[in-house]
């Protein structure tokens, strides 16, 4: 009875703090559309006749101070209205189809490249600490290290360029739907998921090696090969998910960092993608759109860390106790 | 005599950056079936570390181990890792001294007590569900059922260590290493946990190797006994023949320094002055010679050798209480 109403306490929290971020983030940024030195009317209004002129201003809600500017924003944007791409004369496509349109690309390539970085990384980063100092060890942590410090559009122009143009393997850019062809669609993906992984990899890697090292060293695991488990049983049932807290804690804080390196990969790559929107909106002055993105993306952080946090509170009951008390 | 274990010349020593550490130098144990056998000695004094050693639970590259251990016929010394394994849970178990570490925090005492029914003795997981309940009533816990489900956090230290032991005798080993297994806990569990090892060491037939700094509880609870001072034996005798004839000085100081009730208080407590020698870098003659109250020159140049009474009590002193024989 109790369980449950703390469970009800810690959503409403969060509930609270999406809401406080996205809320943040956003007046923020309206603040600072009406601190650009280009002012917004100049930018956007066009047109010989006054008539014309008002009616744009109007449209684009410029005639209002900022705060009220603001508050009519949230009410469009909470009911699905993004706002416009402002097109000179007036007019012009919604936010929301582009979108539409472009979210479901990014969040597939963000989602493909953590499960990717994950599945190599927790592996190896056990084997490389099950065998801490030895050879096999010194040979991850160094191809690691080199692979990390190659950036990531880098790393995406020499894969497209050797497996996609020399040995014609993968296509070197395009992306195509799962709805039209799931086996091509995979073939487009394979090439910015590695640019954008490798990375990750190296980084998730070492924080994971660190973890196990240490529990490692604790009681319970001598316990364990005492009741004569396989080390193997050892390193996945005991040791893996006490040692697996700061990996997923990091795992989440890179959501941000992803995102950001995915508007270079997709262009890197020609996937018609969010990263590729927020670059042209910012290239083409089109801060409405801006502004939409990034609360978008806000949200999506302010989730996704939420969601690892109760996955982290479920895997390790001390995080919980800690928490509560 | 049928023996269980049978410890010949077992040397343990680690690679340290100050030059090899000589934990273990020389240790004869004869251990007859069904016995119980305390290993007494003050911290440093290598009791945990021969267990260990003996169990073949010390792995690492930093470890040098020679000497012969046999265990129920089974030369078992030379093993490595993989193959001592089937030893373990079935034919030697270990109690550690802190419960506070020895189970695993982020997995229910449920799984962690049916897990070794189901790998080292294959029954399914109903069944061993329903063993492991059993064997939680057997070391006397409350409501088992819905211990099982609990985390180890949730348990007080006596609980878990009643945990550690019911995991340690679930496949019914012939032989349990019990290293201080009341040392982390409140006097009063102390006797209760004391109680329980020997009705079980009684009711499953087991032998016992019961690692201590209590004379006290050596007294109480086992067959024979032998005392470790700086990795070597210096005394060994049946216990009743310890306690009415001494041989070492080590033995009574370690005796004169447990505190009594029935003598006045407000007295110094009695204790052993100086400290072990330095393990790295051992001088020559008696370890024990700058701590003896009964030092000769002949003790400050040579290391005695172990000398066997004609009633079989061992001893390493040139010089012992009530004379030689």
């Amino acid at each position: 009875m109790r369980a449950k109403s703390t469970n009800i306490v810690e959503v409403l929290k969060r509930l609270v703090q999406l809401l406080l971020v996205v809320i943040g983030a956003t007046f923020l940024l309206s603040l600072l559309l009406r601190l650009l030195p280009v002012g917004l009317k100049e930018l956007y209004v066009t047109g010989l006749f006054e008539e014309d002129r008002q009616r744009q201003i109007k449209e684009l809600g410029l005639d209002r101070n900022a705060f009220s500017y603001y508050i009519h924003w949230l009410w469009d944007f909470v009911r699905g209205d993004f706002g416009p791409i402002v097109l000179p004369g007036g007019g012009g496509e919604s936010v929301a189809s582009h979108v539409g349109r472009a979210l479901p690309k990014t969040l597939q390539l963000v989602f493909y490249t953590q499960i990717f970085a994950l599945a190599v990384a927790i592996p190896l980063g056990i084997f490389s600490a099950y065998r801490a100092g030895r050879r096999t060890d010194r040979f991850v942590s160094y191809g690691l290290f080199t692979a990390a410090s190659i950036p990531n559009f880098v790393l995406g122009l020499l894969l497209a360029l050797i497996i996609g143009v020399k040995l014609e393997w993968l296509p070197p850019l395009g992306y195509v739907p799962i709805s039209e062809s799931f086996v091509d669609h995979v073939r487009s993906m394979i090439l910015p998921v590695l640019a954008l992984g490798i990375p990750l990899i190296a980084s998730y890697t070492r924080l994971l090696r660190t973890d196990v090292i240490a529990t490692l060293r604790e009681d319970f695991v001598t316990m364990a090969v005492a009741k004569g488990l396989s080390d193997r049983r050892i390193l996945f049932t005991h040791v893996l998910r006490p040692s697996s807290v700061t990996l997923l804690t990091s795992a989440a804080l890179n959501m941000g960092a992803l995102i950001g390196g995915s508007l270079v990969i997709e262009r890197v790559f020609s996937i018609p993608g969010l990263g590729t929107e927020i670059g042209l909106a910012i290239f083409g002055r089109q801060y409405f759109a801006l502004q939409a993105y990034v609360a978008l993306v806000a949200i999506g952080y302010v989730i996704f860390n939420s969601v690892i946090d109760v996955f982290v509170g479920l895997i390790d009951p001390r995080t919980r106790e800690r928490r509560n008390a | 005599m049928n023996s269980v274990l049978s410890i010949k010349n077992l040397e343990v020593g680690f690679d340290t950056p100050r030059g090899l550490l000589q934990a273990v130098r020389g240790v004869d144990v004869e251990m007859p079936a069904g016995s119980s056998m305390g290993i007494v000695g003050e911290s440093g004094s290598g009791k945990t570390v021969m267990c260990r050693a003996a169990m073949g639970l010390l792995r690492g590259s930093n470890v040098r181990r020679s000497g012969s251990v046999v265990f129920d016929g089974d030369e078992i010394g030379a093993l490595d890792s993989a193959d001592v394994r089937q030893y373990f849970g079935t034919g030697m178990a270990m109690i550690f001294q802190d419960p506070m570490t020895a189970l695993n925090p982020v997995r229910r005492i449920g799984s962690q007590l049916a897990e070794s029914l189901v790998i080292r003795l294959g029954m399914d997981k109903k069944a061993a569900r329903t063993r492991a309940a059993e064997l939680l009533a057997l070391v006397r816990i409350p409501d088992p059922e819905a211990t099982l489900r609990k985390f180890p956090g949730q348990l007080s230290g006596g609980m878990r260590q009643r945990v550690v032991i019911a995991t340690a005798i679930a496949c019914k080993p012939k032989l349990l290493f019990a290293d201080e297994p009341t040392t982390a806990l409140d006097v009063t569990v102390q006797a209760q946990i004391l109680e329980l090892l020997s009705d079980l060491r009684r009711d499953l037939d087991m032998s016992m190797m019961l690692v201590t700094h209590d004379l006290g509880v050596v007294a109480n609870h086992t067959d024979y006994v032998t005392v470790l001072y700086a990795g070597l034996v210096v005394e060994q005798a049946p216990t009743k023949k310890l306690f009415t004839s001494m041989k070492m000085p080590y033995t009574e100081a370690l005796l004169k320094s447990i505190p009594r009730l029935d003598q006045p208080s407000g007295g110094r407590m009695p204790m052993i002055g100086g400290r072990l020698p330095d393990p790295t870098n051992p001088e020559p003659g008696c370890p024990f010679a700058p701590r003896c109250p009964y030092v000769q020159d002949k003790c400050r140049s040579e290391v005695p050798p172990l000398t066997t009474a004609a009633d079989g009590h061992v001893y390493r002193c040139f010089f012992p209480i009530g004379g030689n024989g």
